[in-house]
């Protein structure tokens, strides 16, 4: 399989990275070889083999549903490049 | 270099303990050594230096009082990529400019309660993506070793370059790193130190930016297999923090450094001896299984029948794992933001502005190969390969085989630039990959030097959890070979 411009225009969008007509360009020839380069696996019968979900086996760990951290949002935000109040500010999006 | 940034980390911690050296004397000297070789080897993208020598004078008040940790004022490198609370955590990308996280990762918890002190942070390529620290927001980070007779710079490997090239240089005692596809034992390969990628689940996530959360796995860079013990005791634990932390008490790894070898089976898997291995890479792994041999362990030749599809199956789970975990840097909550007209804009623009290329391209890669239409064709069938490449390693294992010896890396260390596209880049963690994908620990030992005099490593593999085997092997490999040191020129 390989990608055209467009599709690559499209996954930038979903990907939520801007790109310009060249560096689309340009990712289309990349993306292109690292696809081909994975065809190999076409080679694998995989037919009857389980997908892998965990390396280790051990069962998912669980613990009490309780509060054990927080209060401290004012640290939360603290890096945000825009807050009021302990809020993150974002550009408007309703109207 | 200074008598006391020569020492190993054990000499230094025995040193310590004795008080024939103070952990404020100790600190610096490596701060006067990162001063001076810091600006050609650019292996520290911040230097903590304040924090360093309080860190150090409160490790000589617990040394005085005789409550010191087991890593009591050792000065430590740690990758860019760990949080440290207050301190410069980027990840080596734009995208995290000015970010200084107000929590610690639980790795370098685990150290400072143990007594270490922080030098700074180490050059890394940017989100762990890469194998020669070209991609890092500070520049690439410079090999301490050259070529016999050139001047030409080399790679220190990557992605954690940095932690490997501070180490060889003898601007820290040890280091901190993270290996996802072969980030901590390519790069050691290639400075000739020591680098243990722990089991998955050894050490905690909690706090390390995370690349592709499957495969991460952090462990120490050393320079000598005593040190990556000592260094991996700490660094380990058993953390609620991450839930794929495993529960299984932390051993005292140190004590297997020197244990006879005698009896133990080592299995040569005929896979490794792929097209393009160097000849000295040949010769060295020959050489290795004759050290072993030597030191009675029993050489039996096995078959990874998956290993040629590790690499191809590493490049779809891990840029689909990084797709995932880097949608989280979206200019709301943390690091660079770039305005727009509106905020998917902004989003858009903040992400241009914010990711390298290598980063756009994983990120690309991945959510076209999780996209509606292509997840079965591409991630679906990763995931069963890998199911096949982890049943390859359980069935050495199974019939007998405690540990696996492969050479670390198809070459010596490279110049800048000289791997210009993609896919050849990617192949230099062929022998690396494979590892990750199993969640196996593997130790990367240095073994001997090529023609050039570059030095080259060893990897040996072992069973889950069974990181004391590899540390009696890797062990038995340096005594036969020898230490390695780069030339200073810096």
């Amino acid at each position: 399989m390989s990608v055209d411009i467009d599709t690559v225009k499209r996954v930038a969008h979903l990907a939520r990275i801007k790109v310009t007509d060249d560096e689309a360009g340009q990712m289309t020839g990349d993306l292109n070889n690292i696809l081909a380069f994975v065809e190999q696996l076409g080679e694998v019968d995989v037919s009857d083999v389980e997908p892998m979900t965990s390396v280790v086996e051990q069962s998912m760990k669980k613990r009490a549903d309780e509060v054990t951290d927080g209060d401290y949002a004012a640290d939360v935000v603290a890096n945000a490049p825009v807050s009021e109040d302990n809020f993150f500010m974002v550009p408007k999006v309703v109207e | 270099m200074s008598e006391l940034t020569n020492l190993t980390l054990a000499e230094a911690r025995d040193k310590l303990s004795a008080r024939d050296i103070s952990a404020s004397e100790l600190t610096g000297a490596f701060l006067d050594a990162i001063a001076a070789g810091n600006p050609a080897l650019n292996a520290y993208v911040a230097v903590t230096g304040d924090e360093a020598r309080a860190m150090a004078a409160r490790s000589d008040e617990k040394l005085a009082n005789g409550t010191g940790g087991a890593l009591e004022g050792i000065p430590l490198g740690i990758k860019d990529l760990f949080a440290t609370r207050g301190v410069h955590t980027q990840a080596c990308s734009n995208i995290l400019k000015d970010f200084k996280p107000h929590y610690e990762s639980t790795v370098t918890a685990n150290l400072w309660a143990d007594g270490a002190v922080m030098l700074g942070k180490l050059n890394m390529d940017e989100f762990a993506m890469g194998s020669s620290n070209e991609t890092s927001c500070h520049g690439k980070a410079i090999n301490p070793w050259r070529r016999k007779g050139s001047d030409q710079a080399l790679v220190p490997g990557g992605s954690s370059g940095g932690s490997a090239a501070a180490v060889a240089a003898g601007l820290c005692l040890g280091a901190t790193a993270t290996d996802t596809g072969g980030s901590i034992r390519q790069p050691a390969a290639l400075t000739g130190t020591v680098g243990m990628k722990p089991t998955y689940g050894r050490c905690s996530r909690w706090g390390v930016v995370a690349y592709a959360s499957s495969l991460d796995q952090a462990g120490p860079i050393t320079r000598t297999v005593r040190d990556n013990a000592i260094l991996l005791r700490s660094m380990a634990s058993v953390d609620p923090k991450d839930t794929t932390s495993v529960d299984r008490p932390v051993p005292d790894y140190e004590a297997a450094v020197g244990r006879s070898v005698k009896g133990l089976k080592i299995g040569i898997p005929a896979e490794y001896r792929v097209e393009g291995m160097q000849g000295a890479v040949d010769s060295l792994w020959q050489q290795g299984i004759a050290w072993l041999k030597d030191a009675g362990a029993e050489i039996v030749e096995i078959s990874l029948p998956h290993t040629k599809y590790a690499l191809p199956a590493y490049y779809i789970v891990a840029p689909a794992e990084a797709s995932s975990n880097l949608a989280r840097y979206d200019g709301v909550r943390y690091g660079l933001r770039v305005d727009g007209t509106d905020i998917a804009d902004m989003y858009e623009n903040t992400r241009a502005a914010g990711f390298g290329t290598e980063v756009k391209r994983r990120i690309l890669i991945g959510t076209y190969v999780l996209s509606a239409g292509y997840y079965d064709a591409y991630y679906l069938k990763a995931q069963k390969v890998r199911t096949l490449i982890k049943r390859d390693f359980d069935l050495a294992f199974q019939a007998g085989v405690d540990a696996i010896l492969a050479p670390a890396t198809p070459d010596a260390a490279f110049a800048p630039g000289e791997f210009s596209d993609p896919v050849s880049m990617y192949l230099n963690d062929i022998f690396t990959v494979t590892v990750n994908m199993a969640g196996l620990p593997s130790l990367a030992v240095p073994a001997g030097v090529n023609g050039d005099g570059l030095p080259l490593g060893l990897q040996l593999i072992g069973r889950p959890f069974d990181e004391e085997t590899l540390y009696s092997l890797g062990s038995t490999i340096e005594q036969a070979a020898g230490r390695f040191e780069p030339t200073r020129w810096w």
